[in-house]
């Protein structure tokens, strides 16, 4: 019998990975439930390049010459805006997704960079109220462990519609991460699966919205700003919504924004990318005229100091970054630190059934690296102090090479970063940046560009 | 901020919502044990919203959104109806509303005792953590929705939808029941049910019977993420 010879055509359509999804679907009955954020590959901010000084304009001496990164935010109502010395803030990451170390160190960190943190589904611990100087409090549809003492020991209060991970949805908390501690701050039993409401329970649309923000400074005696954190999605119409109701600074939130646990199915599958949610947002704001007034925070996928840069020359006032954190801390590196020394976690990745670099499993509560769990042995591998260095210095190595760029095009202000500096290295950059395409003077979808 | 005798009274047709509770917050220490009115509140949303002091506060007429917020150890009166949210995560202390009260009463309330004297709109008590609220009329549909602990009491009837998604909280109805939501199930009443009834019609100062009543529960089955359950995920 002679064989045939061996045919491996993929099908486009029905691939290996799509093939693994069925089967497993088919195995299990249940849909896939991960941490982080989108995996696919999207139209990103690395798509801009700068078009830094040269005779047309005139560059600022390197790492010599000033370049001021302080920011302001919420300072046209609230009596005590927020005062930050770089334009890149901490978003919010619940203690019950986190250990108390990692907040801890998450705080430490951004105390001493001079920017600020935010608490997340589950309320404020002690733990990142006392590290923290500048603390941003959440606001969300479970009203996890809210109450109005920490309201009053606030920042800021940031009110949550959304989540570029999962907008429309609420989070998942799954059993093994409802420790007595983390259940008892979200009054629910030790070990179930928590879920978290997808809206809020005492306003149902804009107009209430505003009403309920109105509640918030009544209680806080108009003292400090009022955020809205948003899901990218229909960006403009919910930006001025957003701004419609209240809100002194809106964060939107794109969808490479992580989680600590959601349906895969939402995280590859809804929002829009940041790249022209960033754009949409500030076009909302323009067309509102309160540019002045309100200011707008990006997030989703800011990972380097370029990233933070091209963000803020397309219109953000400060950034907000999550898994970059969380990875500066130790997440999918191969080893945590004990008292200095090394350990191999590579064994525990293994038993995940994943290697560092791949791994996405902060819904098990078995982080080999100690940040995304609860578990008491666990969570001693990350030392806050260990954290907050690494944390510090990823923030600070961000700072240097955003006003590295500003300075390259002759800013001696982050935040005079401009369109005007970028241009796009893909058409479908060009036209959700609404930058030229490089070598030509052509937006697409632009009017008169055709 | 005026004062008549032994009462102080605050006015909200001289003095803007602002100056009302910030009043009422920043003076917390020397208001303790006094009983204040509040005059003309002609549906102000946020009415004593934040208030951290054991004084007795009657509001006299109807109130918007979120009167009585968030509040700490006070025993407000509203002599009138409340909108949506009435003492909305509220801690502790007692409120009492005269009147109707519109949808989500207390919702996300920690603490204290919530007294509706007529009937409450749709989501009362919806993702109640630990007060008790006694209504005494009805309450609309999908009350207790999520709600995590705490007792909701309902004299009259409920809406469907009651006690959907329900954690540890306990409902109880006297009345008609038009349907429960999911994971919800009625319930035999124990000991200390008929007990935690009467501690709070008494408090409410309502004289029906605890045995009158039917105790709605959560049946647990959703604690758990899986499959077989009924697609409720």
């Amino acid at each position: 019998m002679s064989h045939r010879p061996l045919n491996l055509e993929e099908s486009a359509s029905y691939n290996r990975h799509v093939i693994e999804y069925i089967h497993l679907a088919a195995e299990r009955g249940v849909y896939d439930i991960r941490g982080l954020g989108a995996k696919r590959q999207l139209p990103t901010l690395d798509d801009l390049v700068f078009l830094t000084a040269s005779a047309s304009r005139y560059p600022l001496e390197g790492y010599r010459e000033k370049c001021e990164t302080k920011t302001v935010l919420g300072h046209h109502r609230a009596e005590r805006p927020v005062e930050l010395e770089i334009p890149i803030t901490i978003a919010g990451m619940s203690f019950g997704s986190l250990s108390a170390n990692t907040k801890e160190a998450i705080g430490r960190a951004a105390t001493e960079i001079g920017t600020s943190t935010t608490t997340g589904d589950g309320g404020m611990t002690p733990e990142e109220r006392e590290s923290s100087k500048t603390l941003v409090y959440q606001c969300l549809p479970s009203r996890y462990g809210f109450n109005p003492e920490d309201v009053l020991k606030a920042d800021a209060i940031e009110v949550v519609l959304g989540q570029g991970a999962k907008p429309g949805g609420g989070g998942m908390l799954l059993g093994q991460k409802i420790s007595p501690r983390v259940a008892g701050m979200r009054t629910l039993p030790e070990g179930i699966d928590q879920r978290s409401a997808c809206r809020h329970p005492d306003w149902t649309g804009p107009d209430d919205l505003v009403i309920k923000i109105e509640e918030l400074r009544e209680i806080t005696d108009w003292q400090i700003p009022i955020y809205v954190k948003l899901g990218a999605t229909r960006v403009k119409d919910d930006v001025k919504l957003a701004v419609k109701a209240g809100a002194d600074v809106v964060v939107m939130d794109g969808m490479q924004g992580g989680t600590a646990a959601t349906q895969q199915v939402f995280i590859e599958h809804s929002g829009i990318p940041t790249l022209p949610a960033i754009r949409l947002a500030r076009e909302a704001l323009e067309e509102m005229r309160v540019s002045e007034q309100v200011q707008l925070i990006v997030s989703g996928g800011i990972r380097t100091g370029a990233d933070v840069a091209k963000a803020l020359a397309l219109g953000a006032d400060a950034v907000s970054i999550g898994q970059g954190v969380l990875m500066a801390l130790g997440c999918n590196g191969s080893h945590w630190a004990d008292n200095g020394e090394l350990v191999d976690a590579t064994a525990e990745y293994a038993q995940l059934g994943v290697q560092p670099g791949y791994c996405h499993h902060c819904q098990s509560g078995l982080c080999p690296v100690g940040i995304t769990t609860q578990d008491e042995q666990l969570e001693k591998r990350l030392d806050p102090a260990w954290g907050a260095r690494r944390l510090k210095n990823y923030l600070q190595v961000m700072n240097m090479e955003l006003t590295t760029l500003a300075r390259a095009c002759g800013k001696s202000n982050v935040h005079h970063l401009e369109p005007e500096d970028l241009v796009a290295l893909t058409v479908e950059a060009a036209a959700m940046a609404k930058v030229p395409l490089a070598g030509t003077d052509w937006i697409p979808g632009e009017r008169g560009h055709g | 901020m005026a004062s008549v005798g032994e009462e102080i009274i605050l006015d909200l047709q001289k003095q803007s919502l602002r100056e009302v509770n910030r009043s009422l917050h920043e003076n917390s220490p020397s208001l303790a044990g006094q009983s204040i009115q509040i005059l003309h509140p002609a549906g102000h949303h946020s009415v004593a919203a934040g208030v951290n002091v054991a004084a007795h506060i009657e509001v006299q007429g109807h109130v918007g959104y979120y009167a009585a917020g968030m509040t700490r150890q006070a025993t407000i009166t509203i002599d009138g109806n409340a909108g949506c949210g009435l003492a909305e995560n509220m801690m502790s202390g007692q409120v009492r509303v005269k009147g109707n009260a519109s949808t989500c009463a207390g919702a996300t309330a920690h603490g204290g005792l919530l007294i509706i004297e007529g009937n409450a709109a749709s989501r009362c008590g919806i993702s109640l953590k630990g007060a008790d609220i006694v209504v005494g009329g009805s309450v609309g549909h999908m009350s207790g929705f999520m709600a995590q602990a705490g007792r909701l009491v309902v004299c009259g009837d409920a809406g469907h939808g009651l006690g959907d998604s329900l954690y540890e909280a306990v409902i109880y109805v006297r009345g008609e029941l038009y349907g429960l939501g999911a994971d919800a199930q009625q319930q035999d009443m124990t000991d200390e049910d008929v007990a935690q009834l009467e501690r709070l019609l008494a408090a409410a100062e309502f004289s029906h019977k605890p045995q009158e009543f039917k105790r709605i529960g959560s049946a647990r089955t959703l604690y758990h993420w899986n499959p077989d359950a009924d697609l409720e995920y």
